[in-house]
């Protein structure tokens, strides 16, 4: 069993940015990350709303930070079991790693909605169906292209794909989708400035800072056209392009078109690890998301000492919003661990 | 002189009675709709008549159906009824006897201790004295069951009894009363005058000589005004079910059709209800969801008493799992369908934007996706697949645009929508002047066998794979995955589709569940329940596919497209199609051999 003063779960941007916020104040952190590769959704990422600023400069300012002198990170190290003992909290991974700290920060983060859910929508049917994080590592290897490798004339981008959808269970906004699809579809018209885009909203939410007047900016400046109405269907034509069917709600008429790529705007829900270890320490609240103990005043406490939440593992955020509660996260926990020292 | 005033409340409740139950029947028969009034007049004169009277013997006094499905409940409502029945006719003949004439008052009869009190001094008494003993002991045991039902329902196997009006409280203490009040009038009698048989005579004992003389006339009269009170009450509560179902027996085999619209048919049945509360227990609303106050006892109990509130008739998933379950046989569903129809709003068609859609001629089937299956493109694949294999020459009917087959609509009472999309499809479907309509919905199905007037014959996908793997059109591959299936709700209560299916599944591993066939489950995915909370609809959707994914199967297979989207996000196990396990395992044959044989083959 291995002592530190907090285990952080979960190497996205949450758990970095608290991580490294931590060993600043001279707390030795451990860092456990599932997968391979740190980042978390930060991976896949291409460039960052709303300012298009390149993913891989947070990934390498992430980096940087993961490599402080007072935080040992383990990678495939996906956690089993987080059980409190006496004041300790013990956190045990899939490759045998047990540590003991007086601290965990729960950081685990989200995960897309599957699409496959919904058939209708023909995901992992049709090849000309992808979602929007395929679409995003299109955009970052510079090849927006169809299934036969051709160049797409028309792309059609659908919001609210597992978000705000009773039939899936899932009534909540992903928040992040609609300026993601103004943001994709932009990206779109300047790799390849003929295609046609199209986004299908049931509501565009520019709630951001800049998020409107980039919206603004994508139909002035890029000619991306706005669509109110949920793609119902969609088929293949014999030509083997797609053909969405929905009902323009603005116009009040039922709208086909034909599309060669059709973007689902996979929405955000709590990832496995989420769910399981907040089911363990029992923290789980709406949706599998972690609860914290007060969402305006304690947002980073739970209802357990020494346990504490950052990032998309409580609710769906923006990057930025996730960096700057990390920090809030880290500033928390260094307040409790300097409690109990005294 | 065989008369006291007692016998006065008895006199005046049954002829109160009797007036109002032939009032009752001539008002209902009177409201019954052409149809059925042909199908009266058709068939009164003909064998189903007998056919009828043995039902009503089997059903209205042995109460045969509730028998088989819980023998303890059985035998309370038989001892009752049959019971009680046999009382008076034997207490009849008695009385007939004793008195020397068939037109003896009616009460002697009932009351024939009282008046009888020098024995069995006539032919066969003492044998009749037993029997009416006998008789009343059997009543007796049947009403200490009826006690026991309810104060602990669970003792009889029911997991929940009916919650009852006052009129049936007042009719059910008065019918408590009736038989133990009996025997202590019979048996306070029998002490004085030993006129009682085994069981009366041993009780009369019991009571004090001192008290007996006084105690007599009081239990005569009390017995006599409990009869009142009961035969007063009982046209206006549930008992109501015991002359009615006579009746409702009568219709049903005469073949009298619930129909689409409300008549004297609607009423007989309200009325046939005991409010057994069998229902409740067979309702998923009620044991996966929570939901008690809505089931098909309290719909027909509201609509009785024209009480009906919305939730009541809408907050149904009309799965007919009562139907199924209902011991009186009543159509539940399709009443309950006549309550969601609504009369005052006019047939606007909201469909005028569609396109006309084409036929196309020379085509040996159609093939009419239907709405719900276009949610699920995997099964439109693979139904083209089966097609190409099996060398149909097939239009696929709804491929880019259709219309609705109509059903939803109608389930939710918009019938002359409905009809306007049935008018429509009806064209496009006859002009095309093919063999066969093969659908993948069940909906679509069964709304095309019953609302629409095609000139040709329509099959579920189910029926139609089962044919061609049975003429050797398609073949598929030895399979050992292992499958639990799982029965639509409208392929299977409600289209009798329970063979096919399985047929298919014996090329692979089938398992069974323990809700199969007539006693499947729905998937909560009903369109016919447009006000069921989501949360609530999840509860019932988890505890299907708990039941039916319990021995663990690879692959739940089901043969409608919003049973298979109900349950895919389920998360339980793969969910497939019939026609997707099909297609996954067709073995490809030469198309050379097909076309051959083709010409020799029924199905095209």
């Amino acid at each position: 069993m291995n002592k530190a003063d907090v285990v952080v779960i979960g190497g996205g941007p949450a758990g970095i940015e608290a991580a490294y916020n931590l060993a600043r104040d001279n707390h030795k952190v451990v860092l456990v990350e599932k997968e391979k590769e740190i980042f978390g959704h930060m991976q896949t990422a291409y460039t960052l709303f709303p300012n298009f600023q390149d993913a891989s400069e947070i990934r390498s300012s992430l980096l940087q930070k993961t490599k402080h002198g007072n935080i040992t990170l383990y990678n495939n190290s996906e956690v089993t079991q987080v059980s409190r003992e006496n004041d300790f909290w013990r956190v045990q991974t899939i490759n045998g790693l047990d540590f003991i700290a007086p601290a965990v920060l729960l950081a685990s983060g989200f995960k897309t909605f599957d699409a496959r859910y919904k058939e209708e929508l023909g995901y992992g049917i049709y090849k000309g169906v992808i979602t929007s994080v395929e679409f995003e590592e299109m955009l970052k290897v510079g090849k927006i292209q169809t299934a036969n490798g051709e160049k797409p004339r028309r792309i059609a981008f659908l919001n609210c794909v597992g978000s705000r959808d009773e039939k899936v269970g899932n009534h909540y906004c992903s928040r992040v989708c609609c300026i993601n699809a103004v943001k994709l579809s932009i990206e779109a018209k300047k790799q390849l400035p003929e295609v046609e885009a199209y986004c299908f909203y049931m509501d565009i939410r520019m709630s951001g800072q800049f998020y409107e007047e980039l919206y603004r900016k994508s139909q002035e400046d890029f000619d991306v056209n706005y669509i109110r109405g949920r793609i119902s269907e969609v088929a293949p034509t014999i030509d083997n392009r797609l053909q969405v069917k929905c009902e323009d709600t603005l116009s009040q008429t039922p709208l086909k078109m034909t599309v060669d790529l059709l973007v689902l705007m996979i929405g955000i829900e709590a990832s496995e690890g989420t769910a399981r270890i907040g089911e363990q320490v029992g923290v789980n609240g709406e949706y599998n998301f972690s609860k914290s103990i007060s969402l305006h005043t304690a947002d980073n406490k739970t209802k357990h000492q020494g346990f504490f939440l950052a990032g998309t593992c409580k609710r769906p955020l923006t990057v930025p919003e996730t960096m700057a509660d990390a920090r809030a996260a880290a500033l928390e926990i260094d307040l409790y661990l300097k409690s109990l020292s005294q | 002189m065989n008369y006291h005033p007692f016998v006065i409340p008895f006199t005046v409740g049954a002829l109160f009675l009797f007036g109002v139950v032939f009032y009752k029947f001539y008002a209902w028969i009177a409201a019954l709709d052409r149809k059925q009034k042909f199908m009266v007049k058709q068939n009164i004169f003909s064998f189903k008549t007998i056919r009828a009277i043995g039902e009503i013997f089997r059903e209205a006094l042995v109460h045969h159906n509730i028998y088989k499905k819980n023998p303890v409940l059985g035998y309370m409502h038989m001892s009752l009824a049959f019971g009680w029945f046999l009382l008076i006719v034997v207490g009849k003949i008695k009385a007939s006897l004793y008195a020397g004439t068939f037109f003896e008052p009616p009460w002697l009869g009932i009351f024939f201790n009282f008046f009888a009190v020098d024995g069995h001094a006539f032919s066969y008494g003492e044998m009749l004295t037993f029997t009416m003993d006998f008789l009343l002991l059997i009543i007796l045991s049947g009403l200490a069951l009826a006690i026991i039902k309810r104060v602990k329902s669970s003792l009889l196997g029911m997991r929940k009894t009916t919650k009852h009006s006052r009129f049936d409280r007042i009719a059910l203490s008065s019918l408590w009363f009736i038989f133990p009040l009996r025997l202590m009038a019979e048996s306070t009698t029998a002490s004085l005058h030993g006129n009682g048989g085994f069981l009366t005579n041993s009780v009369g004992h019991l009571i004090p000589s001192a008290i007996a003389p006084y105690a007599e006339l009081p239990l005569w009269w009390a017995y006599s005004i409990s009869l009142f009170v009961f035969f007063v009450a009982l046209p206006y509560s549930r008992y109501m079910h015991i002359p009615t179902e006579v009746v409702l027996i009568l219709l049903r085999n005469w073949g009298a059709d619930t129909g689409e619209q409300l008549s004297g048919y609607t009423d007989i049945q309200l009325n046939s209800c005991s409010r057994c509360g069998i229902c409740i227990d067979a309702c998923q609303l009620n044991f996966a969801a929570g939901i008690s106050d809505v089931q098909s006892v309290y719909f027909v109990r509201d609509a009785r008493y024209k009480t009906l509130s919305d939730e009541v008739v809408n907050n149904c998933l009309m799965c007919g799992r009562c139907s199924n379950e209902c011991p009186v046989g009543l159509e539940l569903t399709l009443v309950r369908q006549q309550f969601r129809n609504k009369q005052e709003i006019p047939g606007k068609f909201y469909y005028e934007y569609t396109e006309p859609v084409e036929s196309k001629a020379g085509v040996d089937v159609i093939y009419y996706a239907g709405c719900m299956t276009h949610l699920t493109p995997s099964i439109i694949i693979s139904m083209k697949k089966i097609f190409e294999a099996a060398g149909v020459n097939y239009w696929f009917m709804d491929e880019d645009k259709g219309v609705c087959c109509g059903r939803p609509l109608r389930q939710q009472g918009f019938i002359q929508q409905s009809k306007n999309l049935v008018i429509k499809n009806s064209r496009i479907i006859n002009s095309a002047r093919a063999k066969l309509l093969v659908t993948s919905c069940p909906i679509c199905y069964k709304s095309f066998r019953e609302e629409y007037n095609l000139n040709l014959p329509v099959m579920h996908h189910t029926e139609y794979i089962e044919g061609l793997l049975a003429d050797g059109r398609i073949t598929l591959n030895a399979s050992n995955v292992t499958v639990v299936y799982h029965d639509p709700c409208e392929l299977g209560r409600g289209a009798n589709i329970y063979e096919q299916p399985r047929n298919i599944l014996r090329n692979f591993s089938l398992i069974e569940s323990d809700y199969e066939k007539e006693n499947s489950l729905c998937c909560g995915g009903s369109l016919s329940d447009a006000i069921l909370d989501l949360r609530l609809q999840l509860k019932i959707r988890d505890h299907a596919l708990g039941e039916l994914t319990k021995d663990k199967p690879e692959v739940l297979v089901t043969a409608c497209p919003l049973c298979k989207k109900s349950f895919v996000h389920g998360n339980k196990a793969r969910v497939m199609d019939i026609a997707e396990i099909v297609a996954g395992n067709l073995k490809v044959i030469a198309r050379k051999k097909q076309s051959v044989r083709k010409e020799e083959l029924q199905l095209v």
